[in-house]
């Protein structure tokens, strides 16, 4: 029944597009299916509007986009439905006629998933002759998906008057997509529509190709069993590039986990276990940054992290260093007692969030140029991904630049390699100190907002990363941020490729013993400090 | 055991050092003396985590008992005499679940225990509520394939969710492929058993159904995403079948979101995500994913209404919501209450024969019931995620079901049954007429 | 430095604790047996559970006092023998349970009838039979051990990069037996025992064995402890932990040395695992947990760490002040408490409970005598100086 409205739906859009919109309204039916939306039914509200998108009516277009985006409600007392504009301005969707104010008793029109999708396509078909191609093109591919054959003639209109290279490409495509299901089309037709089709060569075309009805001539049997094996073999090539890029993006997310550590862990040899911890700060410090801005600010929210990063920064750096103050101070050269009093810190870190907090997830946002992704060929690239993978390399490179060509970071340098001969040569050792663990947890809290946004934000956040990141700097080598770097994508990218062979458990296993092994072949990890300095 | 230690450490070590011992011993003990037997209170057990991992659900629960003794309290009591609650924290360890278990009945001597959130949680508190008989009530969506005389069940079991679920989406949604995603742990593997079994015997071809499990915690969802949507792109419709745990869950919406996995392509319903988890995410690109639970915060009910209410101004947070199994522990608890005016009685033997029968209402409008097998009768909806973090009720059982201590899609426990009431028995062949199991 | 004092196996501290241990070996069974319930000397049987758990985690404690206090080989990964010993001992109990699993399968505990194994896994033969899992005991985890400790010492990792590889082994073994696929009852464990050597394990009388069995294994364990490190292989493991290279130097072949400690060290772990699970009624893999492994690590330095007697000590004070603070008011703040903890003992009492308690003996005992060498009052610490190696 559902299928066959949608049909009948799809064709009417089609007739109603070439004869553009001059049809004058009919009264009746539009409006008896707008109040079919008072009734609070989903299967009167699919029906209604299958009826107003075949209605013809000027208004059905305003009136199925406010349903889409919750602008409709309807009263079900009086069965009168409302729409409000995105201008802010109430009509009464029946008439068209300018009302003050939404009555309190009506409620907006509740929607499912299959209304949803229904409106979906009703509108899709609307925007083929959209003047922006990139509306042009997103319809056109989902015909591509629904390969409706009435929809036929629509299409090859608008590939007629079509300029845009790519939406031209796109409706190609789905002409061929729509030729491969007519039954009525000839074998020669299906034949060039598979190459078409295969050219395109993805997960899609795959589905089209795979689905075909079984009672296909040899020709088109055999060209589209061919058309198939080629995809998939040129999708097993894309395979091991998306593979890779999730190695990178979990490989900076490792890095970035790590690199504070590397630096408490790796340079000052304090085996920090409330590093994790730190990491949690910086995610609760983009909490309360994005709440603020929720409440007050709600312009912003797309500047949000920008501003977290250096108040994460400057809120895990001074604990850091009020830490190293109160407690690490006293425990230099005694690693193993730092171990216990760092991890007695965390517990209380983690019940002092937990307190403040509660101990459930807290909820922050991805900002708009976070959300969503992109096609690189075959490769689907999260932004949110993208953007941690630049900011880790980026917080990479300024790290090793503060090392290597500030006055500070010499010091440091100083003082990790020999503490008393730095001392000896007027390097204030214990300031030192106290900043290289602030510069560390400084960066562990950077992490922290990074790692919101793909993480939970609760207070078990920084246990979850502990243990990675200490395997982290020790495949890569303590004391070598080149190290961490490579340690981190490698060990991401061995991940990624052994999980979907493995499994993501017995991978994580895998990757675990390797490491291990690993350490026996090169106790020091990859890149070992050479020299006296790790003897001490 | 004082006398005896101080004689030993006495002899060889200064009187100083002697008495600090003693006095720390003699503190120390102190505390595991047996708390001085009030008559005028009721004690209630309340055994939630309040630190490590299980935390983030668990203390709702918590807050949530207090709350319902608070009320209780202020309508006078049980039987005349007041509630007192007894707050341990079993503190996510399951051996610490077991003695603090033993702890509250043996030390604190209370009525009834409310708590536990894991399977093993509660599988490692078992023997002691058994052998120290008492009575537990467990407010948590389960795997099934269980019935014990002191515990009695007020969450779902798997057909008081999973099947209604997947019900939905074939007849609604009408759905031919099923990726079945879970934590690697009994419930998820109990519950994808049995809508395995049970989406076969509707026709659906093993190449149709995914099964995919992940480590707890599990945080890198990308490659598991990409293949649920190559799953989903073979030209059938696909859904998801989640029982995917906790904290996994935001990264896993978040991939999905960020993937643009919408759910009018690819809908995922998912069995332990509630208004509480949701609250952690950004509900926008999760707009019409689905969950099933036996309550939704969103229903619209003057009990309900109240409900949320008077529990926004008991935890004093205008925006706390309300979830399944903060549920799941009310209707527990005002069982336990009419039990015990029932009985006239606290004593565990008598309320666990008072309460089979029992009736209490919940908060969706009808009234639940316990049955012989310790399980309740429960209402069972489908919502869809709104942007506001709420759901969306779209469709709901006609009537309560009655909740399957063991899965009828299972080969080993098609044919038991759990009757505390007429067999006396958890687990009953049908077949063999006997208690105890398949037998030999 | 001076000729530290451990020449013979038992000194006044070692005798005292072995009094002690053996005195609550035998009176807490005795009281919770023959006492009525009613006096006021009745030990109940959950604090006598209780007890039994502490008196497995310090045997686990001085497992690792063992290797880090005498060898400087710091495991982070301690659980996982521990685990492996609770394992074995949980499987043997599983198969006792025989057809009263609520399946009734005479064979198959009920986590497999629930997930369709058709038959036992190899790897669970032998295991209805004691003597074979009280083997499995030792062996299992010595196994592990040794092949871990092979790997390791031979290529000379130490320090913190083995501290972070046993954490590594034991966060795989977490992982591994969660998995339901490993045949170990994934996250759920084994648990509902009913049967030890055909007592029930509920039995108060089962219960008082176990605990007085308990006590006994760390009588014997500490008497073995102590008779390696006042031996002249301890004397060796001392000086591999002071200065590795030098001992190397001198001939003697560390990693031998090391590798026999380590693998005893992780046979005593087993036993104290084994005697833990029928006590607690529960083995899972959360045993594995790093945390918790570090959580023991913990024990011995607030107890002290190169005492033996502290490592125990320490590990019924850890924990007993864990059971304190998670119940009552102090529930929702025992972390806090717990981390204060931690933290206060590393700042103010670096050597651990006993340590101090000995250095502050040995400084009073200079400070009495009168023509005391200058340098023995300097160097007044009993314990033998630790340098941070590890």
């Amino acid at each position: 029944m559902t299928d066959l409205l949608y049909r009948f739906r799809a064709i009417a859009l089609a007739f109603l597009l070439i004869v553009a919109t001059a049809i004058p309204a009919f009264a009746g039916p539009f409006e008896d299916a707008v109040a079919k939306f008072a009734n609070d039914d989903f299967s009167d509200s699919d029906e209604a509007v299958g009826i107003i998108a075949t209605s013809g009516n000027p208004q059905a277009f305003a009136v199925i986009t406010a349903l889409q985006e919750g602008r409709l409600s309807a009263d079900p007392d009086s069965k009168k439905v409302y729409l409000t504009g995105t201008d802010g301005k109430v009509t009464d969707a029946a008439t068209g006629e300018a009302v003050a104010e939404v009555p309190a008793s009506a409620a907006a029109v509740r929607l499912n998933n299959r209304l949803r999708r229904n409106i979906e396509s009703a509108l899709g078909g609307l925007t083929l002759m959209s003047p922006d191609p990139a509306k042009r093109i997103a319809s056109a591919q989902s015909v591509f998906k629904s390969h409706e054959t009435a929809m036929l003639p629509v299409i090859e209109a608008a590939l007629e008057k079509e300029t845009n290279k790519s939406a031209k490409q796109a409706f190609t495509e789905a002409r061929a997509a729509i030729l491969l299901y007519k039954e009525d089309a000839t074998e020669a037709e299906k034949i060039e529509s598979i190459a078409i089709i295969k050219g395109r060569g993805d997960q899609d075309a795959l589905a089209l190709l795979t689905s075909l009805p079984a009672d296909q001539t040899v020709g088109v049997a055999r060209s589209a069993a061919s058309a198939v094996t080629a995809i998939n073999s040129r999708q097993t090539l894309w395979s091991i590039g998306q593979n890779a890029w999730y190695g990178l993006s979990l490989g900076s997310v490792l890095l970035l986990a790590a690199i504070g550590l590397a630096i408490t862990f790796g340079v000052m040899g304090v085996i920090n276990m409330a590093h994790g911890e730190m990491v949690m700060i910086g995610a609760y410090v983009t909490f309360v940054v994005q709440d603020v801005i929720r409440t007050s600010y709600p312009g912003l929210f797309d500047y949000s992290l920008l501003m977290a990063v250096p108040l994460a920064f400057i809120v895990a750096g001074l604990l850091g260093i009020v830490i190293e103050r109160t407690i690490i101070r006293f425990l230099y050269g005694r690693p193993l007692e730092t171990l216990l009093a760092t991890w007695g810190l965390s517990l209380v870190l983690q019940q002092a969030v937990r307190t403040m907090f509660g101990p459930t997830n807290r909820e922050v946002g991805n900002p708009s140029w976070m959300s969503g992704a992109f096609e690189l060929g075959q490769l689907t690239i999260t932004y949110n991904r993208l953007w941690i993978l630049c900011f880790t390399l980026a917080v990479f490179a300024i790290l090793l630049a503060m090392l290597r060509y500030t006055s500070i970071g010499l010091e440091m340098r100083a003082v990790t390699q020999n503490r008393r001969m730095a001392a000896s040569m007027g390097i204030a050792t214990s300031r030192v100190d106290a900043l290289t663990f602030g510069l560390g947890s400084g960066i562990a809290g950077i992490a922290g907002v990074a790692l919101s946004q793909i993480d939970n934000v609760s207070p078990n956040l920084g246990q979850s990363y502990i243990i990675d990141s200490f395997m982290v700097v020790v495949f890569g080598g303590v004391g070598n941020l080149w190290g961490t770097l490579v340690g981190a994508f490698s060990l991401g990218i061995a991940n990624k490729f052994l999980e979907p062979v493995a499994g993501a458990v017995l991978g994580k296993i895998a990757i675990l013993v390797l490491i291990i092994l690993f350490i026996q072949k090169r106790p020091r990890g990859l890149f070992a400090l050479k020299g006296r300095a790790i003897e001490a | 055991m004082i006398t005896n230690l101080t004689h030993a450490i006495a002899k060889p070590i200064s009187r100083r050092s002697l008495m600090a011992a003693a006095t720390g011993l003699a503190l120390g003990l102190s505390a595991f003396s047996p708390a001085k037997a009030a008559d005028d209170t009721i004690k209630v057990g309340v055994l939630h985590s309040l630190s490590g991992t299980m935390a983030i659900s668990e203390t709702t629960l918590k807050d949530t008992v207090l709350f319902m003794i608070d009320q209780q309290n202020k309508k006078g009591g049980v039987n005349g005499k007041k509630l007192e609650a007894v707050v341990v924290d079993p503190a996510s360890n399951w051996p610490l679940f077991a003695e603090k278990a033993r702890e509250l009945i043996t030390k604190d001597k209370v009525a009834v225990v409310f708590g536990c959130w894991t399977s093993v949680s509660r599988k490692s508190v078992l023997p002691v509520f058994k052998e120290l008989n008492n009575i537990l009530f467990y407010p948590v969506q389960y795997e099934g394939e269980e019935s014990e005389r002191n515990v009695f069940y007020t969450g779902a079991a798997p057909n008081q969710q999973a099947i209604p679920a997947v019900d939905y989406l074939m007849k609604d949604e009408k759905v031919k492929r099923w990726v079945l995603a879970g934590t690697d742990y009994v419930y998820p593997r109990t519950t994808n058993k049995i809508l395995e079994a049970y989406l076969k015997s509707k026709g659906v071809k093993q190449e149709d159904i995914m099964i995919n499990y992940t480590p707890f915690g599990h945080s890198d969802w990308q490659t598991i995403v990409a293949d649920i949507k190559k799953f989903g792109s073979a030209g059938k419709k696909t859904a998801v079948v989640s029982t995917i745990n906790g904290d996994a869950n935001v990264p896993f919406y978040k991939e999905l979101g960020n993937q643009g996995i919408k759910a009018t392509d690819i809908p995922v319903v998912a069995f332990s995500v509630g208004e509480e988890e949701l609250a952690g995410i950004d509900t926008k690109p999760l707009l019409g994913h689905l969950a099933a639970w036996n309550y939704f915060q969103s229903i619209k009910n003057p009990e309900n209404e109240k409900f949320i209410k008077e529990w926004q101004a008991f935890t004093k947070n205008p925006k706390r919501v309300t979830n399944d199994p903060m549920e799941a522990t009310v209707i527990g608890f005002n069982m336990w209450v009419k039990a015990v005016e029932k009985a006239k009685s606290i004593e565990a033997d008598k309320v666990i024969d008072a309460l089979p029968g029992i009736e209490a209402k919940n908060l969706t409008g009808g009234t639940s019931k316990m049955l012989p097998n310790h399980h309740i009768t429960k209402p069972v909806f489908i919502g869809e995620i709104k942007a506001n973090g709420q759901f969306d009720v779209v469709w709901k059982t006609p009537a309560l079901v009655a909740g399957d201590a063991w899965s009828k899609e299972l080969d080993g426990s098609k044919d038991l049954i759990g009757d505390w009431v007429g067999k006396k028995c958890g687990n009953f062949n049908t077949k063999t007429n006997k208690c105890g199991g398949q037998g030999s | 430095m001076t000729p530290h004092f451990l020449t013979r196996t038992l000194d006044r501290s070692a005798t005292v604790f072995l009094l002690i241990v053996a005195a609550v070996g035998i009176l807490i069974p005795l009281s919770n047996l023959l006492l009525p319930a009613d006096s006021p000397l009745q030990v109940p049987t959950y604090l006598m559970a209780l007890f039994g758990k502490y008196v497995c985690y310090a045997i686990l404690a001085l497992s690792i006092d063992l290797i880090w206090g005498y060898c400087g080989i710091l495991s982070l990964g301690h659980g996982a023998f521990f685990a492996l010993g609770g394992y074995a001992m949980g499987m043997y109990l599983m198969r006792q349970i025989g057809s009263r699993g609520v399946y009734g399968n005479p064979i198959l505990p009920d986590f497999m009838v629930f997930l369709n194994y058709k038959a036992l896994p190899w790897y669970w033969y032998g295991f209805d039979m004691f003597w074979f899992a009280a083997a499995m005991v030792l062996i299992a985890p010595g196994i592990l051990a040794f092949v871990f400790g092979w790997l390791t010492f031979r290529s000379r990792v130490s320090g913190v990069y083995l501290s972070i590889i046993t954490q590594a082994m034991t966060y795989a073994l977490l992982l591994a037996f969660f998995r339901n696929d490993f045949g170990f009852g994934g996250n759920n464990g084994l648990t509902d025992f009913k049967d030890i050597l055909g007592f029930n394990v509920q039995a108060d009388g089962t219960r008082a064995a176990l605990f007085a069995l308990s006590c006994l294994a760390l009588i014997i364990g500490f008497l073995v402890c102590r008779a390696i490190v006042t031996s002249k292989l301890g004397k060796v493991l001392i000086a591999i932990r002071d200065a590795e290279s030098r001992t190397r130097f001198l001939g003697y072949r560390v990693e031998s040395y090391k590798l026999f400690v380590f693998t005893l060290s992780a046979c005593m772990a087993g036993v104290a695992g084994a005697l833990y699970v029928p006590q607690v009624g529960i083995i899972n893999p959360g045993e594995f947990a790093p945390a918790n492994s570090i959580e023991a690590v913990i024990w011995v330095a607030v107890g002290g760490r190169g005492t033996l007697v502290g490592a125990a000590l320490g590990a019924v004070v850890v924990n007993y002040a864990k059971t304190v603070f998670t119940s009552g008011a102090l529930a929702p703040y025992w972390l806090f408490m717990l981390g204060a903890l931690f933290i206060l003992v590393t700042l103010l009492l670096p050597k651990g409970i006993i340590g101090t308690f000995n250095a502050w003996m040995e400084g009073r005992k200079a400070r009495n005598t009168a023509n005391a060498d200058s340098a023995a009052a300097e160097d007044g610490v009993t314990k033998p100086h630790l340098a941070e190696k590890a």
